[in-house]
């Protein structure tokens, strides 16, 4: 039976045992529903837990389990010489057994019970089926093919029975349960709180998704490429090697890291003056009606995806910084070459700049506002400017909390990707040139996974130790800058 | 010798007081609060060394009057002043005068104690850095020593003044806030409740205080403890729903009032 | 200043001391200037604002609209069958000679010599080379047309469009530009006789990538894009909403839960391309999921949009009020009941609008359906979430590496249509807002 089929018999099963389960409460109050601990509603969702719950979870787990089971069994019955050979070789081995097997059922019995003699006849009557094999069947595989199909459908029929007999059985004990003073609510909505607690995981998961997945993988990484040659490399030439050879290139990470923190740099000295003017603006300065105005439109910069930002970095920031160059060096020296190429750390720095300027405006607004109105009050009272009162008084009173909204926008400037990915050029140098083009860590990850992928060759498995070293980077950051601003609220509770 | 009778000190000290000049003088002074008035043509006087206490009920308007003698009001966007408030004569609201001139002649301290989040030094050293009243770092060190000495807190934070000024006490804090006022030389004092964030004991030091800045500098305090203002003033001001209600020497204020409503207040029958 | 005679009774007022310099000019000079800083970045900001927005809508507006030639197409049996054969073989059909019938079509409309080949060619690479297949589509469904002259409406060749709007500059010589001379003669000629005219570009939203810029369109990533968002509203939505309740109402104030707090609060600010490799690694890798299908993109956006809902539900949760929770409790509602069917359609308003701003940015995202593989050249609309696919950012960062400069019209529109997306998504949450949100 397929698995949809299952599911649908589940929620059959599960509908019966609600209407069942109700209909019993309700009866057994006799009719009067203030008998009931709970509302009848509830004995029905019991009924159908019980049916639907231990049923599905032991469907996803021997669907999750089985094919591993029988991958291995079948696999055991290779020929000695077969599982001899290297890893890698054995997958494409299984890979066919696979195929075959699942073309086996689409054959006339004699075709299939033909199979065994003519191994190249099998795979053009494969071919003609709609399922293509790689190379040639060898003898063995189709044996193993079959077995496969004769173990995969006897599993199935097994877990198809525990299944349902689960569900049936789920219903029944329920239905026994039910009693006037059962307190099916309770139950009900202890499986609830479960379910509740269990999405809150997925946060925990998720993050540890991320280290594990992306430490496995770097952990490969580094068995092909010494970590100290990764980390204090200074060239980065990844050769895409073919699947094999043994010339696989350098792969340093300085070059990278030089360019992502000088393009962050240059992209927080464009938004860290504008922004934070911007805010101490809004915040002491502008009446409400300019503000309502102004704030919102700044919010807009940063409500427009980075793509967008990186096209237009591509097609009307780069074009002009180099058209402008070469006019000044013209108006200069007579020659009218640019000396700003069009990708550059210059244009990929303006352009992440401005995205920026929201982060840095929005947050210092809010930290800036929220300075006591007392401090303020104190220094004017002396005699102070609005000026000098938020040059000396209130800005420093804020320091803790803007040097965190900085942290936090410098970590938003390395983990960005596609205004440097359009922008800022893939040459991955040492030099301090903001004219000439810089690669980041970003970038570096989308190359070396965009294009053909040997999925365990060093060249792909590098963007997991670039990924890693990214997030290990912003994750400090980021801790680093919340402390920072829980500590400066705390000053002020 | 004349036996001096009750009435001739009276009136003896009816016209010492008389002789006092005017420091700042209110003439019809009313604040509005967007559409909503808070103060109704206030005429007060505020005589020159000397300590005068605002009272009255909660609401009634003596801060706001207090605020608007050095133009705190302004920082209130919806804070409207009419009528003619005047220092050593000249009209405080005149375009020609300036306000941050202003309020380098007539300080404030608040209520809550307010230090900036710097060192002791700094706090007091902040007024006359800006106004550029020190020449030398000589002249500022002794600037802030002679402030904290004012403000009675020189023997206690002479070994820690380069420590955070928001690790004193309460107390401690509030006379901070008075040196820092002082520290500027200002002409005129405003506190605003300046001891109701205040234990008794830290209360005490600060009303001590109070009598001797006396001698330097003009007094204006906000309180709404009739003993205090009995304590440390020479003239009070009752308020009432934004009007004032008497002016008097302080002693006759609380023995023999004009007003009945001064009388009721004090025999505590509304507040 | 002199002693004033007071008003009141004769009283001195006292004399001002001597005026000090406070360094009033300096002061309020540099007062001045604090605040046109102040000013200068606000209209820093949002001239460059004004920039992009005007440089990309200036480029891209032109996109929808698409030059067409609509020519008499003489469907002649003799090229097309000449051995009467489609009755019992159709595929005779699907073979033909097709681009001879445009070649046809286009000597006739211009009047040209036949034989002069260099003619025939700069005027049949007028029309888009998609058009054979166009009209093999006609005649494969409607074999009726052989021995037909039909009108039909085909696309011009991108050169033809760009220069058509004005896009190639006809001053440069003509070895160095796309359409020659002759050509450029040619449409005028076709553009008189109403041949040659604009139509609106509907296969910018229809049609699937293309090489050719005149006929590729946003088709497939428009899907794309929807599946991507079905797929987050189904799965982070209720899973957010879940987390949220369970954080807000019912943890305990445990160490446990206060990891599981600076996680969110981490996971919002992790860059998003780290979640590209995640899903890399654990649904295609691990998994194996199919590569490029939106499912992984979904699983992927999904698990960057949640953290952005827990923290909009939550505030929405905070900000209903205790009274709230307390007079239900007090009717004797378990705390589950309390929460589901008291505080939680109170903070909906709240919940749906943050939820709109996450998808909002789930739609504009790039980097991680880049490293999940959804950058393919996919031409067919994908039928399910697990069919190849790809999304509308994506398409746009595809376009905006091709070299053509036809693409950088396309690219632009492109955007303006993701644009718009977002403008609407977004004025939907501020609507939502003002029209549900209580203050209490």
């Amino acid at each position: 039976m397929g698995t949809s089929i299952i599911l649908l018999c589940l929620v059959v099963l599960g509908a019966v045992a609600y209407i069942a389960a109700r209909s019993r409460a309700t009866a057994l109050a006799g009719g009067k529903s203030s008998a009931l601990h709970s509302r009848p509603g509830y004995y029905g969702v019991y009924a159908a837990i019980w049916a639907i719950l231990p049923a599905l979870i032991v469907l996803c787990a021997w669907l999750a389990i089985s094919p591993s089971i029988i991958e291995s069994s079948v696999r055991g019955a290779f020929p000695d010489d077969v599982k001899a050979q290297p890893a890698a070789q054995q997958n494409l081995n299984y890979g066919m057994v696979g195929a075959i097997a699942r073309g086996l059922p689409l054959l006339a019995p004699d075709e299939i019970s033909g199979a065994g003699k003519d191994p190249a006849g099998l795979q053009a009557k494969l071919a003609a089926k709609g399922v293509p094999l790689a190379g040639q069947p060898q003898p063995y595989m189709i044996e193993a093919a079959q077995k496969l199909n004769v173990q995969s459908g006897s599993s199935r029929l097994v877990m198809t029975a525990i299944v349902l007999a689960l569900a049936v059985a789920g219903s029944f004990y329920a239905l026994r349960e039910v009693a006037p003073r059962f307190r099916a609510r309770n139950r009900v909505e202890r499986v609830m709180l479960w379910g509740l607690l269990l999405a809150s995981s997925i946060a925990i998961l998720t993050t540890i998704g991320i280290v594990l997945s992306m430490l496995t993988e770097a952990a490969h990484f580094f068995a092909a490429v010494p970590a100290a040659d990764f980390f204090f490399g200074t060239v980065w030439d990844p050769r895409f090697a073919g699947a094999g050879s043994s010339s696989f290139g350098q792969f340093g990470l300085i070059p990278l890291l030089l360019g992502t923190l000088y393009i962050g740099f240059v992209a927080m000295l464009v938004a860290v003056p504008v922004g934070l003017f911007a805010a101490i603006y809004m915040a002491e300065y502008a009446d409400p009606r300019v503000r309502s105005i102004a704030k919102p439109l700044l919010e807009v910069l940063a409500g427009i995806p980075t793509i967008v930002y990186g096209f237009f970095a591509l097609v009307t920031v780069g074009p002009f910084l180099r058209d402008l160059s070469s006019q000044v060096s013209g108006l200069l020296s007579g020659n009218y070459t640019n000396f700003i190429q069009a990708q550059s750390v210059l244009t990929a720095g303006i352009v992440m700049g401005i995205m920026l300027i929201p982060y840095v405006s929005s947050l210092s607004d809010d930290i800036i506002t929220a300075v006591p109105r007392a401090l303020r009050d104190g220094s004017l009272g002396l005699g102070a400017t609005r000026s000098e009162t938020i040059k000396k008084v209130v800005l420093p009173a804020a320091l803790p909390g803007i040097v965190g909204a900085l942290l936090m926008t410098a970590s938003r400037a390395i983990g960005e990707t596609m205004i440097v990915v359009l922008a800022a050029g893939v040459a991955a140098r040492i030099q301090l040139n903001p004219f000439e083009p810089m690669t980041t860590v970003t970038v570096k990850i989308v190359n070396q996974l965009t294009g053909d992928l040997e999925f365990t060759s060093p060249q792909t498995l590098v963007a997991f130790a670039l990924g890693i070293t990214l997030f290990c980077i912003t994750l400090c950051l980021n801790i680093y800058a919340l402390y920072i601003v829980r500590k400066y609220r705390e000053q002020y509770e | 010798m004349n036996m001096l009778t009750e009435a001739a000190v009276e009136k003896a000290l009816d016209q010492k007081m008389n002789t006092v000049p005017y420091k700042m003088i209110g003439q019809d002074v009313s604040v509005y609060y967007g559409e909503k008035r808070a103060l109704f043509d206030v005429k007060l006087n505020i005589r020159e060394n000397t300590v005068t206490a605002l009272i009255g009920p909660s609401g009634c308007g003596k801060s706001t009057f207090l605020r608007s003698l050095n133009r705190m009001n302004d920082t209130i966007d919806s804070c409207r002043v009419t009528g003619k408030i005047t220092l050593d004569g000249q009209d405080i609201y005149d375009p020609d005068i300036d306000v941050v001139e202003l309020r380098a002649r007539v300080g404030m301290v608040f209520q809550k104690p307010n230090p900036f989040p710097k060192t002791i030094y700094e706090n007091v050293a902040y007024g006359p850095r800006i106004h550029g009243l020190a020449k030398s770092k000589a002249d500022m060190d002794q600037i802030v020593e002679l402030s904290l000495q004012r403000a009675g807190l020189w023997n206690e934070v002479k070994d820690r003044v380069h420590e955070a000024g928001t690790g004193l006490s309460g107390g401690q804090q509030q006379r901070l806030c008075i040196a820092r006022a002082v520290a500027v030389s200002p002409e005129v004092i405003l506190m605003d409740e300046p001891c109701s964030a205040l234990d008794p004991i830290a209360t005490a030091k600060v009303e001590e205080l109070i009598h001797e800045l006396r001698e330097n500098y003009t007094i204006v305090i906000v309180t709404h403890s009739m003993q205090q203002a009995a304590r440390v003033s020479q003239r009070t001001a009752m308020f009432h729903l934004g009007n004032l209600v008497e002016e008097n020497d302080t002693d006759k204020m609380f023995t023999n009032p004009d007003d009945p409503r001064t009388q009721d207040y004090i025999m505590g029958r509304f507040g | 200043m002199t002693d004033i005679v007071s008003p009141v009774q004769g009283v001195v007022v006292s004399k001002a001391p001597e005026r000090r310099d406070i360094g009033l000019k300096r002061r309020y000079a540099a007062e001045r200037r604090f605040r046109a800083y102040g000013v200068a970045a606000i209209s820093f900001g949002l001239i460059f604002l004004a920039i992009l927005l005007t440089s990309i809508v200036s480029k891209g507006y032109t996109a929808f609209q698409q030059t067409a030639i609509t020519l008499p197409i003489e469907f002649s049996e003799k090229v097309l069958d000449p051995n009467n054969k489609r009755a019992t073989d159709p595929s005779v059909l699907v073979a033909a000679n097709y681009p001879v019938l445009i070649r046809d079509a286009m000597i006739k409309a211009l009047n040209l010599n036949a034989s002069s080949r260099p003619d025939v060619r700069d005027a049949t690479a007028m029309i888009s080379k998609g058009a054979p297949i166009q009209l093999r589509d006609m005649v494969v469904a409607d074999p009726s047309l052989i021995g037909k002259t039909v009108n039909v409406t085909l696309l011009a060749d991108a050169n033809i469009d760009s220069a058509n709007k004005g896009q190639i500059d006809l001053k440069v010589d003509e070895k160095n530009r796309k359409v020659n001379d002759r050509q450029v003669g040619w449409m005028k000629q076709l553009a008189e006789s109403g041949a040659l005219h604009k139509k609106f570009n509907t296969g910018l939203f229809v049609n699937g990538n293309s090489s050719r810029p005149e006929a590729a369109g946003l088709g497939v990533a428009l899907i794309g894009s929807l599946y991507l968002m079905l797929i987050v509203l189904v799965l982070a939505l209720p899973i957010g909403v879940a987390a949220s309740i369970y954080l807000e109402e019912f943890a305990p104030k445990n160490k446990l839960t206060d990891l599981i707090e600076v996680n969110i609060n981490n996971l919002a600010a992790v860059p998003s391309i780290v979640y590209g490799l995640l899903g890399l690694a654990v649904f295609i890798n691990f998994a194996g999921l199919p590569r490029s299908a939106s499912l992984v993109g979904g699983l992927v956006l999904s698990l960057m949009t949640l953290p952005t809902i827990i923290i909009a539900t939550r505030a929405a949760l905070r900000a209903v009020p205790p009274s709230i929770r307390a007079a239900a409790l007090g009717l004797g509602a378990s705390k589950m009941q309390m929460v589901f069917h008291h505080v939680l359609p109170l903070a909906m308003p709240g919940i749906l609008t943050g939820t709109i701003i996450g998808l909002a940015h789930a739609l504009g995202e790039t980097a991680p359906l880049l490293l999940i593989g959804m950058v393919a050249f996919v031409a067919n609309a994908p039928a399910t979430p697990m069919d190849p696919s790809t999304a509308l950012p994506v398409q746009v960062y595809m376009w905006a590496n091709e070299a053509e400069r036809a693409f950088v019209e396309r690219t632009s529109g492109a955007i303006i249509v993701l644009l718009l997306f977002l403008i609407v998504m977004n004025f939907g949450a501020i609507l939502l807002r003002r029209r549900f949100e209580r203050r209490w």
